[in-house]
């Protein structure tokens, strides 16, 4: 089974209702609530980044008998050093962003935390993708 | 705590429809970091206290489940926002206390941090 979302650059009144499509679509599924629970911070934490630091993009559910599969992929501008976006409370977050409660560089280090697997590539000027499975 | 409890302790504001009373809460977290939030909070059973009143908290929330969550310094978000916690099920409540007295006053009643693991 296949899912897509489209996510807008800084729409704030729109982000977060993919990942609470996935959310919802999981628990239909009969998936443990365990399981749900990761996979709703990896979406969301997936598709804030999407709204807050890319020009917009799009997250892929998809599931299958043995796992859970999310992609996420937008259309830059991509990361300088992916070794640095992962270090927990490394942010470039504006002001305006933190005001509303996000810029605690705890995002990409959650989805990892979360994930079973966790693969992320991006490069300067280009797209960023991440791609992340939970066994079930 | 008793969500009656804590209303009564904080004089809280109900916002949300309807009170589902007879809950209780034995954690608290106070954060204006959602991130922080998904990292942190491991139990659905635990409140969480902000000062932040956008969506995103709400749907923060949603993505593990919280029950309640406590506006400090008298905040109070839109309609919509009370709305989307309503279709949530989440409760949310509204207290003029600060984020720093509100936590004092929940500890003094009983009321516990997360478990620090
Ligand atoms: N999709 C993306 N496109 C471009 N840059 C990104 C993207 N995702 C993350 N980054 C960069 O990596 C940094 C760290 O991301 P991370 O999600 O860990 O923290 P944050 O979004 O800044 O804060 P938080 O997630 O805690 O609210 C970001 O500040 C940003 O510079
Ligand atoms: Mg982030």
């Amino acid at each position: 089974m296949k899912f897509e979302y489209t996510i807008t650059t800084q729409n704030f009144t729109t982000a977060g209702e993919a990942s609470s499509n996935t959310k919802k679509t999981l628990k239909l599924l009969g998936i443990d609530s365990k399981i749900i629970r990761r996979a709703a911070i990896m979406a969301y934490e997936a598709e804030m980044n999407i709204a807050i630091h890319s020009r917009g993009g799009k997250i892929q559910l998809e599931i299958e008998a043995h796992r859970i599969t999310i992609v996420a992929e937008d259309q830059g501008p991509g990361i300088a050093d992916i070794d640095l976006a992962m270090k927990e409370g490394y942010s470039t977050a504006s002001h305006e962003i933190r005001e509303m409660g996000f810029g605690a560089g705890m995002g990409l280090p959650n989805m990892k935390r979360c994930a079973d697997s966790f693969d992320i590539s991006s490069t300067p000027g280009g797209k960023t993708r991440v791609v992340m499975t939970l066994n079930l | 705590m008793e969500l009656e409890k804590i209303i009564q302790v904080l004089d809280c504001q109900p916002l949300t429809q309807p009170l589902e009373g007879g809950k209780s809460f034995e954690k608290a977290f106070g954060s204006d970091l959602m991130s922080d939030v998904l990292a942190f909070i491991h139990d659905d059973e635990t409140v969480l206290l902000t000062g932040l009143t956008n969506q995103q908290v709400i749907r923060t929330a949603e993505m593990i489940d919280l029950k309640l969550i406590l506006f400090v310094r008298g905040k109070i978000p839109s309609e919509e926002i009370i709305g989307l916690a309503e279709s949530n099920r989440i409760t949310l409540l509204s207290t003029k206390a600060s984020m720093f007295e509100a936590a004092g006053i929940l500890f003094e009643n009983g009321m516990r941090g997360i478990d620090q693991t």
